[in-house]
């Protein structure tokens, strides 16, 4: 009977194989080790903080509410007849930061959804050099309106690798430093 | 002229096998690692997601919690919990090396297109499972590795116009982050790698006993060595996450995590287009303009006996077995399925019906492949012996995708080169010798190495009488050399030829093997 089991095909390995094995699996293993932890990686340079700009405002309606006139009322149904009609659609809310008395940043955030009557989002990262810092935000949600509706000024110290948060709650009075 | 694909994969190939080359001088070419990728991404998956149940009964699914539950596995006794967290994470780079290794190796050997089509698809899909998975795992320990990970896979998300409000707002400050985070945390660690095992079944169900596990020796000298690196170099934590400051210096898993340093260096659009392309051109390689199909396999229902032979060695799962049409209750009659059909003859090899004594002037087998009938190949193998001129004449049956064995040199040589080695009907051997061959040399691809996954194997089997149908036991073991010779291996195969020519040189002619008589 031919022997063609495995082991006729593939004699059993010598030293030089097992050394190979050794070698090969030391090799991989090194390989993992290594790389599954080196080289390091600095996300910030080691004198630099960041600053977030990050919000969802909902803006002001891009028109003035109107009032409807008695024969408009009666033209319709009669739950629905409310006194004023307001556009739907809002307003874009329009951020700006500046550093030190320079812009840095200014973003124009459209509402979402199909009718434009959602939240305007913002999400903005400046990477900023660790430090003093005389910060001013100015925002405004209002496209009828010619000045800024929320303005902050203040100065802060960033520590390296610290994260200064610029968000906007209008319960807390606007902008937020956090 | 060739188009700069192909000789890019040509070279590819050449390298790769030169690369198989030294593995097997090493482990042999059995339990070569790089004939078992698919399996050893199994045996990656299998221990990720042992080593993570017993991780998740101690984990503490909580903000203040995580962190502190999984530092405390490095207090456990005999090194156990930096083994079995060691295990865990290393596991998953293997994962994601054999995958990519898995990816190349198909993709060198053209494995993309034809039958194996399919495979390839659905293989595509598992790339993203495979790092979703793997990234949200490092959220969950909610470190500072977690919490850069976390922010920069979110933002990532965020550059594409999906949400109204970007996600990664839910990480702006502490305050922001709850527990019940860990609930998304553990839908991305948990849920996505079971979805990542749906598509495995989905990626291996059209092939026959599919590999799940590496060979025992080879899973043992991974597990072994992952094992070691656990323990020699333990993967730990870094500080507990902070969000109001910038992780510092990380100790990345390069292996896993390689797309945030990516989108730190380009931009999030670009590594969304980067991922979006190559997407694309993956699911796009199977549809390019590639060569024609092989002819499949055929049925011949009158010589079908529906033995399920053909059933069982088909490595593609092509045939099935259905009521045989002449109405005989219980006869079964085997079905060729073409889209599944990889043209290998394998089947055709396990017929029965093959074998070549069948006093018929015209052999049709059960089953049989149209390019290459066992009919021609009884005729050719006559004829080349009828007409040879040397007093030991010797045949060789090889594969088109193994060595050549059409170069071989010698006047006494006849060689065939089959569709695979498993298209061999081992009757075929006997028949050869009666017929005045003095030895038959069968050479079959490195073991793991077969083109068609299983021809090695079953041929080695039937010709020792393993499986059916098998070769006779009268035939003498000192007329027969079987070789596993690769493509390039052609060194290998002159050798076998040259221990069987020595062999069989002194024997006499073979008194127990009576002429055969020439079917007209």
């Amino acid at each position: 009977m031919p022997d063609t089991s495995p082991a006729r095909a593939a004699p059993p390995p010598g030293p030089r194989a097992w050394l190979g094995q050794v070698v090969l699996y030391g090799l991989f293993a090194l390989a993992i080790g290594v790389f599954s932890q080196w080289p390091p990686y600095r996300h910030l340079d080691a004198d630099q903080a960041l600053i977030k700009l990050s919000f969802t405002h909902v803006g002001k309606p891009v028109g003035d509410c109107r009032t409807l006139t008695a024969e408009e009322l009666a033209r319709l149904p009669p739950n629905m007849r409310a006194p004023t009609k307001c556009p739907r659609e809002r307003s874009p809310v329009t951020v700006e930061v500046d550093l030190g008395g320079a812009n840095v940043l200014r973003r124009e955030a459209p509402p979402t959804g199909l009718a434009k009557d959602g939240a305007s989002a913002v999400y903005e990262r400046l990477v900023v050099p660790a430090g003093e810092h005389r910060i001013a935000v100015r925002l405004s949600d209002d496209v009828r309106a010619r000045d800024h509706a929320y303005q902050r000024e203040a100065t802060v110290t960033l520590a390296p690798g610290q994260v200064l948060v610029i968000d906007f709650d209008a319960g807390k009075g606007g902008i937020t430093l956090q | 002229m060739r188009r700069p694909t192909t000789s890019l994969r040509q070279r590819g190939l050449r390298a790769w096998r030169a690369l198989e080359g030294g593995f097997d001088a090493a482990f042999g070419s059995a339990l070569n690692p790089l004939r078992h990728l698919g399996a050893l991404g199994f045996l990656a998956f299998w221990l990720l997601a042992a080593s993570g149940v017993v991780l998740f009964i101690f984990f503490d699914t909580s903000v203040a919690g995580a962190w502190r539950s999984i530092e405390a596995l490095s207090q456990w006794p005999l090194g156990l919990g930096r083994l079995l967290r060691g295990l865990h994470r290393h596991a998953a780079d293997v994962l994601v090396l054999a995958m990519a290794l898995h990816l190349l190796r198909e993709w060198l050997h053209g494995h993309e297109r034809g039958f194996r089509r399919f495979h390839w698809l659905t293989g595509v899909p598992l790339i993203g499972f495979v790092f979703v998975g793997a990234i949200g795992g490092f959220w969950i320990n909610w470190d500072q590795l977690g919490q850069f990970s976390a922010v920069a896979t979110l933002e990532w998300l965020d550059a594409l116009p999906l949400l109204a409000a970007p996600v990664a707002r839910n990480f702006l400050a502490a305050a922001a982050v709850n527990d019940r985070l860990f609930s998304l945390f553990v839908f991305v660690h948990i849920g996505v790698p079971l979805l990542l095992l749906f598509g495995l079944w989905f990626h291996i169900q059209r092939l026959t006993r599919a590999a799940v596990m590496p060979p025992r020796a080879l899973a043992l000298g991974l597990v072994a060595t992952l094992a070691a690196l656990a323990l020699a170099w333990p993967v730990t934590s870094h500080a507990p996450a902070a969000l109001e400051r910038v992780p510092e210096v990380l100790r990345l898993d390069w292996i896993l995590l390689f797309v945030h340093p990516l989108t730190d260096a380009t931009s999030p659009a670009f590594v969304w287009a980067l991922v979006g392309a190559g997407t694309l051109a993956l699911f796009a390689l199977p549809f390019l303009p590639q060569p024609a199909r092989a002819p499949v396999a055929v049925v011949d229902a009158a010589n079908c006996n529906g033995c399920r032979r053909c059933f069982a060695d088909c490595p593609y799962a092509a045939i099935t077995m259905v009521p045989h049409p002449n109405q005989r209750i219980g006869r079964l009659l085997a079905q060729v399925d073409p889209d599944l059909c990889a043209g290998c003859g394998i089947c055709a090899g396990a017929c029965p019906s093959s074998t070549p004594f069948r006093s018929a002037a015209q052999l049709v087998t059960g089953v049989d492949m149209p390019q290459l009938t066992v009919s021609w190949l009884r005729q050719q193998l006559q004829l080349q012996l009828a007409t040879s001129r040397s007093a030991r004449p010797l045949v060789v049956f090889g594969c088109n995708h193994g060595a050549k064995c059409a170069d071989l040199g010698g006047a006494d040589v006849s060689p065939f080169s089959l569709l695979c080695a498993g298209q061999l009907p081992p009757s075929f051997v006997e028949y050869a010798l009666r017929d005045g061959a003095a030895g038959v040399l069968v050479a079959a691809c490195r073991e793991g190495g077969c083109e068609f996954r299983l021809g090695e194997r079953w041929t080695a089997e039937r010709l020792s009488d393993r499986r059916e149908p098998h070769l006779r036991t009268s035939v003498g073991a000192e007329r027969l050399e079987i070789v596993f010779a690769g493509p390039g291996d052609e060194t290998l195969l002159q050798a076998g030829l040259e221990r069987l020519r020595r062999r069989v040189q002194p024997l006499p002619p073979d008194a127990n093997l009576p002429t055969r008589l020439h079917h007209a």
